[in-house]
């Protein structure tokens, strides 16, 4: 499939507003904890072959956002879907299946794992983690297949050194970079990358920046929750705004720095603690 | 060599135990066999086995083995025109059986009238007990849900701090090798005690594991070795046996709106309430409740924000320590004390906290007062032995419809 | 005090096939809180299930070799009905709920009600007289040199059930080499992150779930019929918990930490009762501060003890890697 990099030249920066070529589409999602709005988003839809920030104060609702489109939480209404299939009371590993793999704010490494066991898990193909093909074998050769992409990624990574070592055992920064190694491993169409950048040393932020707008020219679609307005800015094609749970403002990076609403929502709200 | 000891006991039967004895009806100097009445021997409340007396009144139940047992007398057997000489004497508790042997027990009959209660005394008698075992288990079941909300432990050691609290009561109060206080005193050095036993845990144990940053799953493994240690150590000192208050023990019923309530029931019942309502004033109305609350919603914020989470930690466990020794206080007076009642209320505080919601206290103590009055209404239904298992089913059909429990939030579950 | 006695005793024990049953269900456990991080509090109701199972089906006319599948698919059963509700839930409901319904399962078996199929407190006794028609050995005959004897029929019985053992460790070592295990081991780490990976993590856990329920009915048949003997009050909830010792002890998370831990635990165990004979026997103030019963209860004060000791200070136990344990989870 081909990609227009100017496909969002012509689309108005208005809240909701539809795109020519939608990969994720969200209607009328709405999950409130205890009486309070946490994720209230009318209408959304996601450009495919893009990189789209979502952006929002503390309390916004951007990581509740991600896992109820993940399936890792469940909305109280509205709809969604992938690709036009509807993504409604699908489980989280079943999201994945279909294309749509996630991180996490709070790295998730298997920590008694090797780095490569790591990358394994992520496999879809392998015939031996099923119970009977564990049993009976004949797993091998998609192991060695697995491997082999597992080191190809790795490689990309800068992980290699580390291939044999537990996945406790790295940095903070490494465990992102494997984070992202491992969810590429699902071969993805969209990847959901929740703060990649936060607690990462400045260094390893330049090469995980660069990592992130490869995976749009190996024709993904990315979706990242990001602080770093300067972050956002240098590799977003577009950025979507949450404020309380609901898209105050969506538009290419440039419009969203002059951005009224945006700046009252920055600045003229007492920030709470993002709900986790 | 008894490579068996851990897995079975002795082969049942062998011996040849049992319990029996003969029903003689004594009137006017005249001794009549009592035929077809039902007795039958029941262990920690569960039905051993019965017999029906034949024509020479003689009856017989074979019992697995050596231990202590139940009989009872089915009082709606007896014939007409018979009855207890001593009405309460139905049931006679802690008949010790010894290995190899039959042991006698006699039920003195003579002249009487028995009616069964009409069923709305027995319904109201039920509830009325169901509301004591509801409150025994709420005092319990508070601290261990508190201490779940502030810790994230589930601490199955919980049980023998609520046997303590029976145990220390009976030491002060009746044992001959202690001061032979009154219950009252005895009482409130017991849960004074439990409350103390609550601050050692929390700072001899379970502080240092927090700061070692032990997972929760490890220390709820380390409390399965507590409750282990503490419950045989209870043993050890306190005897297998089920032993009883001096005071207090055999009231005569009184009669509450035509249903026959013991007073310790009641005063139970009472004091638990006023017990449970002073703890949930404290946690709404004071600041350190203010702030328990606060800990257990978000510990991290609440650090943040100034509050001292290890003294509102600690501050929990001394409040569970003593409120389980309470439990445990009356659970002695309107049963019986033994060294092992606070594993088996232990089951039942499970039931009741998971039914009110993991982690909140009001639901704790709902949840108490529904397995309690579920546990003993469920005996109009089924039979008396399946009441501890009727709550634990209760507990896993909650988790089947409302997993999150009566109180609790759906953000509380996996 | 005779030492050689004391380890003669705790050697005869360890050696057993009440061990060899007690391997099998560690093994079990292992499966399902070593390798999937599942808190099984109930396993012992599927060594139950799987007794009566066997022993019910042979009451009712059926042959042994009839009741032990019997026994061990009632014991998958009893994993899955016992897994779909709980097994959604954080790891400290399903704790919570399989205690409590190995319990409820007891005191339903127990009671007069469940009487006319499992005779209630009396049990089931005698059942597996097939299983000992097979003994090559002349049952009454002693196998071994000078004290450190066995009988025939325990010989023949420790044969088979270290046989199980042997069979039951390598099944699990397959499964957790292969595939299917690295996805255990990841839900065990992280659950979330499993999933977000793509797996079907309820479906892995119930599989746990299912054969560790079978394993452990498998442990539960050979203890009974080792005693010839089924009754509830062997199920009670502390023989769980010895069991976890028995895993920790090992080294929960590896292959043969169960077996090693099992092992270690009996000689142990029974090594104490012997010592303890002998001190009573031999040693006059033992005597008179302990009773030969209450010296079985301070023993299990000492299981306790150990235990906790155990998860504080080498939670690892004897197989496990020191450095594995130390990695920071977060």
């Amino acid at each position: 499939m081909t990609i227009d990099p100017n496909a969002l030249a012509d689309v108005a920066a208005v809240p909701g507003v539809a795109k020519p070529d939608p990969i994720v589409t969200i209607d009328g999602l709405e999950r409130s904890f205890g009486g309070v709005h946490a994720v209230n988003v009318d209408h959304l839809e996601i450009q495919r072959g893009t990189i789209t920030s979502l952006i929002g104060p503390n309390g916004a609702g951007k990581t509740t956002l991600f896992n109820l489109i993940s399936g890792f939480d469940e909305p109280d209404n509205g709809e969604w879907d992938l690709d036009g299939g509807g993504l409604v009371g699908i489980s989280a590993y079943q999201v994945a299946r279909r294309g749509m793999v996630r991180t996490f704010q709070l790295t998730k490494s298997l920590a008694r794992l090797t780095v490569m066991e790591n990358m394994h898990v992520a496999d879809q193909t392998n015939p031996g983690e099923t119970l009977r093909g564990a049993l009976f074998g004949g797993w091998r050769k998609a192991e060695d297949e697995a491997t082999e992409k597992a080191t190809a990624l790795l490689e990309r990574f800068g992980l290699t050194h580390m291939a044999d070592e537990f996945a406790g055992s790295l940095s903070g920064g490494q465990r992102k970079l494997l984070e992202v190694a491992r969810a590429l491993m699902v071969d993805p169409d969209v990847i959901m990358l929740d703060e990649p950048m936060a607690g990462v040393n400045p260094a390893l932020t330049q090469s995980l920046l660069h990592h992130i707008t490869g995976l749009r020219e190996d024709g993904m679609t990315v979706i990242f929750i990001e602080h770093d307005m300067d972050v956002v800015q240098e590799i977003s094609d577009w950025v979507v705004v949450l404020a309380e749970g609901s898209v105050i403002a969506e538009g290419p990076p440039a419009s969203i720095g002059s951005n009224e609403i945006v700046i009252d929502a920055y600045l003229g709200r007492t920030h709470r603690e993002e709900e986790e | 060599m008894a490579l068996a000891l851990l897995a079975v006991p002795a082969m049942a039967l062998a011996d040849g135990e049992a319990i029996g004895g003969t029903l003689i009806a004594t009137t006017d100097d005249e001794r009549v066999p009592v035929e077809g009445v039902l007795i039958s021997v029941e262990q920690d409340g569960t039905l051993v086995g019965d017999s029906t007396s034949d024509a020479e009144g003689k009856w017989l139940v074979p019992v697995p083995g050596a231990g202590t047992y139940t009989v009872r007398l089915d009082v709606s057997t007896l014939p007409d025109g018979v009855g207890l000489t001593n009405a309460d004497s139905d049931v006679l508790e802690d008949i010790v059986v010894q290995e190899g042997r039959q042991r006698t027990v006699l039920f003195p009959l003579g002249e009487g009238s028995t009616t069964s209660p009409p069923p709305y005394q027995r319904f109201g008698s039920l509830l009325f007990a169901g509301l004591k075992l509801g409150a025994v288990i709420a005092l319990s079941a508070v601290g261990l849900s508190l201490i779940y909300a502030v810790t994230g432990l589930v601490n199955f050691a919980h049980g023998e701090m609520v046997t303590l609290g029976a145990v220390l009561t009976y030491f002060f109060s009746t044992s001959v090798a202690g001061p032979g206080w009154s219950l009252f005193i005895a009482g409130a050095a017991a849960v004074a005690l439990g409350a103390g036993f609550g601050w050692v845990q929390d700072r001899g144990l379970w502080r240092p594991l927090r700061k070692r940053r032990m997972g929760l799953v490890a220390m709820m493994v380390v409390s399965i070795g507590l409750s282990f240690a503490l419950r045989y150590l209870i043993l050890v000192m306190f005897g297998g046996t089920r032993k009883l208050y001096d005071e207090f023990t055999g009231q005569t019923p009184i009669d509450f709106f035509g249903i026959p309530v013991v007073p310790k029931n009641l005063i139970t019942i009472v004091v638990g309430v006023v017990v449970l309502a002073l703890v949930g004033l404290f946690l709404q109305r004071t600041r350190i409740g203010t702030a328990l609350r606060a800990v257990s919603d978000n510990p991290d914020l609440s650090e943040s924000s100034g509050i001292d989470v290890d003294k509102v930690v600690t501050l929990t466990w001394v409040m569970a320590g003593g409120l389980a020794a309470l439990g445990g206080l009356f659970f002695g007076l309107t049963e019986a004390v033994q060294w092992d009642m606070g594993f088996r209320l232990l089951l039942l505080i499970f039931a009741a906290v998971v039914l009110g919601g993991l982690g909140t206290a009001y639901g704790a103590m709902l949840g108490a007062f529904v397995v309690g009055i579920a546990v003993e209404m469920s005996t109009l239904i089924f039979p008396s032995e399946l009441k501890s298992a009727v709550g634990l089913i209760v507990l896993i059909i909650m988790l089947l419809v409302r997993p999150q429990g009566l109180l609790g939030t759906r953000e509380r579950i996996g | 005090m005779d030492f050689i006695a004391v380890i003669r005793d705790g050697f005869l024990a360890m050696i057993g096939p009440v061990t060899a049953a007690y391997a099998v269900s560690a093994v079990s456990l292992n499966l399902q809180f070593g390798y999937t991080g599942l808190l099984n509090f109930g396993q012992v109701a599927f060594m139950m299930v799987g007794a009566y199972g066997t022993a019910i089906t042979v009451e009712a006319g059926g042959s042994l070799w009839l009741g032990i599948p019997v026994g061990i698919l009632t014991a998958v059963l009893l994993g899955l009905l016992l897994g779909l509700p709980t097994l959604r839930l954080r790891a400290d409901y399903l704790a919570i709920t399989t205690i409590a319904l190995a319990e409820a399962l007891r005191l339903i078996v127990r009671s007069s009600w469940a009487e006319p199929l499992t005779n209630g407190v009396f049990g089931i006794q005698g059942f597996a007289d097939a299983f000992f028609d097979l003994n090559p050995f002349p049952g009454g005959a002693v196998y071994g040199v000078g004290t450190w004897t066995v009988t025939g029929r325990s010989l023949w019985m420790m044969i088979v059930s270290w046989t199980v053992v042997l069979l039951v460790v390598l099944l699990i070592r397959r499964l957790i080499k292969s595939p299917w295990g690295r996805v255990m081991r990841a839900i065990r780490e992280d659950e979330d992150a499993a999933r977000s990976l793509g797996k079907n993590v309820f479906g892995y856990k119930l599989q746990s779930l299912m054969i560790g329920g079978a394993i452990g009915a498998v442990s539960g048949i050979l203890l009974a019929i080792e005693q010839q003997n089924v009754t509830p009050d062997a199920y009670l909830p502390r023989l769980t918990f010895i069991l976890y010792v028995i895993v920790i002890l090992g080294g929960a998370g590896t292959i043969l930490g169960p077996v090693i831990g099992a092992l270690v635990f009996q000689f142990v165990f029974f090594g104490f009762d012997s010592l303890m004979a002998s001190a009573q026997a031999n040693i006059d103030w033992v005597g008179d501060i302990l009773s030969p019963a209450e010296a079985g209860q301070v023993k299990l004060i000492l299981v306790g003890v150990g235990l906790m000791l155990l998860m504080i200070f080498r939670p690892q136990g004897m197989m496990g890697d020191l450095n594995e344990s130390l990695i920071d989870d977060h």
